[in-house]
């Protein structure tokens, strides 16, 4: 189905066309021979790993009923490599955020995050999960999972289509065959991968309270 | 009812009839066990629902209650306290025990204590949260302050209650949720097989389950907070989004009361389309409880056949109304637009094609001697217990509790329509499993009923451009695929309502885990979850 003229402001409507330009950054950037310099063997790895990334059954509310469709029968996500659902954090790539976050689900989401294997990634499924959605105005809830943890791929929608959630695996593929496993960035401003900070009383580092020490630091 | 009201007055010279129309009385507080205790035995069994408003010079409790014998009979019985900064009001638990969750949700939202009751917890908000957000003074400030830490599991096992000493003060009890050696298991929040976000606590003894502390709010969305500076129409949508599943069947519900206290007509074509959305509705909701229910079990491949047959039913919704979990079809006053040409040939072809389909699912299914083995006799759960819980609905109706809401008070076309209550009397898992497929079969039997039948004209009322609804209290149920859905609207006449409520049906199925999981094993836990249905965020709202 061919886009038609789409009135965003911030948006093009060619933008919304494309979809390739991830794979185009990478082409460039190998040609150039900068910064991301895809070994061969990098490129062996990525490419298996990026179609045998298996998914954590999580779902929350309303989106995850589409993720079960986008499981089954008719949208089947193992055609992608994305094969079987797992019931541990500890065996799953990525999370597929579907549904409201609440304030009381947020530390359990976090840690279940922190529970996963590196590398690890983030799909950020619905309104809700990038940025409050409908319950923005609530006092409850989150707006926006990437309060807590990084997200990799947005994928607006209340609840977006299975071929949206398609598409946004297709996008992590994408970013996984760009990355090299032997140099896994450690800066969360480069890419997916951060450890969790702890502070001094077993608290998590939000952004702000890292700042804050930042700060403090210059001070002294 | 006027003898009830006769009967009322006898026990509590307090009472007043408030409104002409309704049967509402309003006791006050001191009388209130004395005249529910005198209901309950007159017959009056059926607490639907308790909702607790802020009228900032008085805190309200408003019961819904009705009899289960007879559930056309219906009447509101209200109280309240003048004392809004410590208000307490005495327990009805003990005489309803549905009753208990509903209590807590007040005192979680509202402070309201209630005397005698054994578990003044929290229900859904963390247990260190500060404030009631309903109350009309709370801060609704969004997004304040994330919590980095999962909430103290300890402080969730001390259960406060408040109870009167010999002199008439009041005195605060603590007490211990679980014994120091009980061994206590966490299930969820996170676990494929909750059905969403629910953390049950359980206590073990080897294998066996000797008691369940559900624990919710892990999806505690505070959607009745935000409609209370919602419009009408804009309301419609967060309401499909409580129970996702029954998204069409939850809005009828609200539009429905809407439009009741409005007095709006509804065109006979809307009401056609509407009950044809709401069976659609109601089978694809079964389907995927079927799916769900067989995948807890083990069986992954009825989850991919239940799954596939839903996606016709998707198809369907998508074609006329554009969307396929999140139907957004019904407004206020009928349907947004009119049905695709292609609506009635779809329908048509799909009916005889799901027949086809469940007689593969029994065959697949309900006749593998593994499954029956363990279904049958598991999880039993009967009809005086269900009536008590008000666990109507499918769960229900399998303990042989007659209370289909379509057809004790009829709303759309139901009345119209001529199909069977599927009524069964074991009660155990097995009866629960079939009821859900047989009812998709009566489902089809009003579908094809009503589908050659849609009469031409309008597919929705005039309404005004912004919608008021006059000032009172309005209570409207529905049957939706979980039970008895209800919407509690008090209005002021303005365009948002003052207080809104649902009744979950969800919640009522949570409640019956623990009396219906003692003395089973853990691993049976997972099949009678699934077998019950319930969908989390409704309950958590
Ligand atoms: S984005 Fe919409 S569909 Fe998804 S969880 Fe939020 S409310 Fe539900």
């Amino acid at each position: 189905m061919e886009v038609k003229d789409i009135k965003i402001k911030s948006m093009k409507t060619e933008d919304f066309r494309d979809n390739e330009s991830l794979q185009k950054y990478i082409d460039e950037l190998e040609k150039g021979g900068v910064g991301i310099k895809v070994a061969p063997l990098d490129k062996v790895i990525n490419w298996g790993r990026s179609y045998s990334v298996w998914p954590l059954t999580f779902a929350t509310s309303c989106c995850g009923i589409e993720f079960m469709c986008v499981a089954a029968a008719r949208h089947d996500f193992a055609r992608f490599g994305f094969e079987v659902t797992r019931n541990s954090p500890r065996q799953a790539d990525v999370i597929f955020v579907s549904g409201t976050i609440t304030k009381k689900m947020a530390p359990v989401l976090r840690r279940l995050y922190d529970e996963m294997s590196e590398p690890k990634y983030v799909i950020a499924v619905g309104g809700c999960t990038v940025s409050g959605g409908p319950f923005k105005s609530s006092y409850h809830v989150v707006d926006g999972v990437d309060k807590i943890i990084p997200v990799d791929v947005y994928v607006p929608g209340c609840p977006p289509r299975p071929e949206a959630m398609l598409y946004a695996m297709m996008q992590l593929q994408r970013k996984i065959r760009v990355e090299s496993i032997f140099k896994m960035p450690k800066n969360p401003e480069n890419g997916s991968v951060i450890l969790s900070k702890y502070n001094s009383d077993g608290t998590l580092v939000t952004p702000a309270s890292e700042t804050k020490q930042i700060e403090e630091g210059g001070a002294e | 009812m006027e003898k009830t009201l006769k009967m009322i007055q006898s026990v509590s010279s307090s009472c007043t009839k408030i409104d002409a129309a309704d049967v509402m009385v309003s006791v006050d507080k001191k009388d209130l066990h004395k005249v529910c205790e005198a209901l309950y035995k007159d017959g009056w069994d059926y607490l639907i629902n308790l909702t607790a408003v802020d009228n900032v010079e008085n805190i309200e409790i408003v019961y819904h209650i009705s009899k289960s014998a007879d559930m056309e009979k219906f009447m509101v019985l209200k109280t309240n306290t003048t004392d809004v900064e410590n208000p307490i009001i005495e327990t009805v638990s003990d005489i309803w025990k549905s009753a208990n969750l509903y209590e807590r949700e007040a005192y979680d939202f509202f402070g309201v204590r209630f005397l005698n009751h054994p578990d003044m917890r929290r229900l859904f908000l963390r247990p260190d949260w500060v404030g009631y957000p309903l109350r009309k003074n709370y801060d609704n400030t969004p997004n304040e302050g994330i919590p980095s830490k999962v909430h103290d599991m300890d402080a969730c096992e001390d259960v406060p209650s408040i109870t009167l000493d010999r002199h008439g003060e009041i005195v605060e009890n603590h007490t211990k949720l679980f014994g120091k050696n009980e061994y206590v298991v966490n299930f969820g929040p996170q676990h494929p097989s909750t059905h969403g976000v629910l953390h049950l606590r359980v206590s073990l003894e080897g294998e066996t389950i000797k008691k369940i502390d559900p624990n919710f709010g892990y999806i505690h969305r505070g959607i009745e907070k935000m409609m209370e500076s919602m419009t009408y129409p804009q309301m419609l949508f967060l309401t499909e989004r409580l129970d996702y599943l029954c998204g069409s069947m939850n809005r009828h519900a609200l539009c429905m009361c809407v439009e009741k206290a409005m007095g709006l007509e509804i065109p006979k074509r809307a009401e056609y389309i509407r009950t044809i959305f709401d069976e659609l509705n109601r089978i694809a909701s079964h389907l995927l409880g079927w799916a769900c229910m067989c995948n807890d079990m083990g069986s992954i491949t009825a989850f991919i056949y239940g799954m596939r047959d839903r996606e016709k039913i998707m198809d369907i919704f998508q074609e006329t109304a554009g969307g396929r979990l999140m139907v957004n079809y019904y407004v206020i006053g009928g349907v947004a637009q009119d049905i695709h040409p292609n609506f009635v040939n779809r329908v048509k072809e799909f009916i005889p094609y799901l027949r086809k389909m469940i007689k593969e699912y029994h065959t697949l299914f309900t006749g593998n001697p593994i499954a029956r083995g363990r279904m049958i006799n598991c999880g039993l759960l009967k009809k005086e217990d269900a009536i008590a819980l008000g666990m109507s609905g499918p769960n229900g109706r399998a303990s042989g509790w007659h209370c289909d809401v379509r057809k004790i008070a009829p709303y759309a076309a139901y009345s119209e329509v001529d199909f069977k209550e599927i009524l069964h009397d074991g009660g155990d898992t097995i009866d629960r499993y079939m009821i859900r497929l047989e009812e998709i079969e009566e489902s089809l039997k009003i579908i094809e009923q009503l589908i050659d039948k849609i009469p031409e004209g309008d597919f929705r009322a005039k309404v005004p451009a912004i919608v008021k609804v006059p000032a009172g209290e309005y209570y409207q149920r529905v049957e939706n695929a979980r039970g008895d859905f209800g919407v509690y609207l008090k209005s002021t006449g303005d365009k948002s309502p003052y207080r809104i409520k649902f009744r979950s049906p969800s919640m009522v199925a949570v409640s019956g885990l623990d009396p219906i999981c003692r003395d089973t094993k853990i691993a049976d836990l997972i099949m009678i979850g699934g077998s019950l249905d319930y969908v989390i965020p409704c309950i958590d709202r």
